[in-house]
């Protein structure tokens, strides 16, 4: 029997950019054209103002953590407990959900604040999730 | 809206309350809907307007044989039915109907006639939370607190007081499902569910539904019970993904919600003589403290850790147990109103004695949604 994958997300039109983005080894956000607001998740306008003018851009990968718990029961499929579910804070303003790897998994390691960067992890053909690690140096 | 112009004159909850394994969704919606009208003196044919929510309110209408003029199905999760509250105020006082039903029940525990809840793959949340394991309220609900904690010097204890004080609660609620009373040591002893969340810090999962009736408060003095009157109502919400939150130190939902609810209301902090406010998981008091201005965040953990909540506490809070110590089918904003509506009629059993006003504040899906109901039984 095969081990139960995790949850693969279907792109739709409008996140379609995101998911090449990532293909691609780029974290995309969008800026509006008319007021400056970067934000997430995608769409084609402006949360914030409304604008239709948009722009997709590559975001530098590097964010923070925000906050996150570390989940021991009951586990999604795919993941083997316990395993931290983060909200990392970008660079650029916008906050995501992710996973932090290369890290333990305790409070201890799991500080608030502490500097990620996003790595990339090829789930199939089409979808590449970004996942964050401990930023070197 | 304006002030006690409409009043509850019917409320039950289900005749049994915990593990329910022979009935169905619906009939426990149907059980809790024949309770209130009972309580009310009324027939299902006496309602004209009806709102539930997840269970869709034809559904329901049809199954109790009630022909509605006016109909609410908002959905927002646990506060839905607050919501209606609001709702069906504004109907009843728009003359859209005069005897409105509002509905819940959940299968929560035995999931007999209950449909699955999934997030669709190609919902912003399938695409943007799921892939990273979230599964299930107890691993995301939780995922703001430990920022909030950072941000105002909240300790672990703090936050596993507002399980002891609920218990002891619910120590004095026949119906309550847990009652033996616990220490914060044992709190933090139980098993880890979602760092920094154990089980004693997670509602329970039970089966149970209540319903309430409501119509205008001039025809309320013409029903069997005590009148419980509409002083003041709030309702919001801000996003289905937790990780989209504006912030983690409060809750947007909460803090339009609630302001809202004491405006109408005309009250201030220190006119409220009984509190509930929706419990999921043990941080929920502490935001909603905060956010509904009672006091600053930073003081919320001392505040609970103190005793200032427990029975004999200057503010009584989630009186019945909560949803961690009382029941919770899933949806539990009315097993709050429902107490609320006790302590106004004083025959809740853990009466707050010459209560007069409570205020009842609830939450939908992760920090979603937000709806407060403040009741009084002085007109």
């Amino acid at each position: 029997m095969a081990e139960a994958a995790r949850a693969r997300p279907i792109p739709t039109p409008e996140t379609q950019h995101f998911w090449d983005g990532t293909k691609a080894g780029e974290l995309r956000l969008q800026r509006c054209d008319a007021c400056a607001h970067t934000y997430f998740p995608p769409r084609p306008f402006c949360p914030s103002c409304g604008s239709r003018k948009v722009s997709v851009f590559p975001s530098s990968g590097k964010a923070t953590l925000y906050s996150y718990v570390i989940n021991h029961r009951p586990a999604a499929p795919g993941f083997t407990p316990p395993y931290a579910i983060a909200v990392v804070e970008l660079e650029e303003g916008p906050r995501m959900m992710s996973n932090i790897i290369d890290c333990p998994q305790t409070p201890e390691a799991l500080e608030l604040d502490m500097k990620l960067e996003v790595a990339f992890d090829k789930l199939d053909d089409e979808i590449t999730l970004p996942l964050f690690r401990p930023a070197k140096g | 809206m304006r002030r006690n112009q409409v009043a509850v004159v019917g409320a039950a909850e289900t005749t049994k309350l915990g593990v329910i394994p022979d009935m169905s969704q619906i009939q426990l919606h149907a059980d809790a809907a024949l309770n209130a009208i009972a309580d009310a003196g009324l027939k299902p044919s006496d309602i004209d307007g009806i709102a539930t929510a997840v269970e869709t309110p034809q559904q329901i209408a049809h199954y109790l044989g009630i022909t509605p003029t006016w109909v609410d199905g908002t959905s927002v999760g646990g506060c839905s039915f607050m919501l209606h509250v609001r709702h069906a105020a504004a109907a009843i006082e728009a003359g859209l109907c005069k005897t409105v039903l509002i509905t819940h029940a959940e299968s929560g525990k035995s999931m007999i006639g209950k449909p699955p809840r999934s997030i669709p793959a190609y919902s912003l949340q399938g695409q943007f939370e799921a892939p990273f394991g979230v599964y299930g309220p107890p691993s995301m609900f939780p995922i703001p607190v430990l920022r909030f904690m950072k941000t105002y010097g909240i300790t672990h204890e703090q936050i596993a007081s507002v399980a002891v004080a609920q218990r002891e609660w619910a120590a004095k609620n026949p119906r309550a499902m847990m009652k033996a009373p616990i220490t914060v040591e044992d709190v933090l002893n139980s098993r880890m569910i979602a760092y920094p969340f154990r089980l004693l810090q997670c509602c329970l999962v039970t089966d149970g539904g209540g319903a309430l009736i409501l119509t205008s408060a001039d025809r309320a003095k013409d029903f069997p019970q005590k009148p419980v009157y509409i002083l003041g109502t709030g309702e919001s919400v801000e996003t289905p993904m937790v990780s989209q939150m504006e912030t983690f130190n409060s809750s947007r939902a909460f803090k339009v919600a609630g302001p809202t609810a004491f405006k109408e209301a005309g009250i201030s902090h220190k006119d409220v003589d009984h509190l509930m406010i929706y419990d999921a998981f043990a941080h929920l008091p502490l935001y909603g403290l905060g956010d509904l201005g009672f006091m600053p965040y930073e003081e919320t953990g001392k505040f609970i850790a103190d005793g200032n909540t427990r029975p004999g506490g200057k503010l009584p809070l989630n009186t019945n147990g909560g949803g961690l110590s009382y029941m919770h089918s899933g949806m539990y904003g009315m097993y709050a109103l429902q107490e609320s509506v006790r302590q106004m009629r004083g025959i809740a059993p853990a009466q707050v004695e010459g209560a007069k006003i409570s205020v009842c504040h609830g939450v939908g899906g992760m920090f979603a949604a937000s709806g407060t109901i403040i009741f009084t039984n002085e007109r």
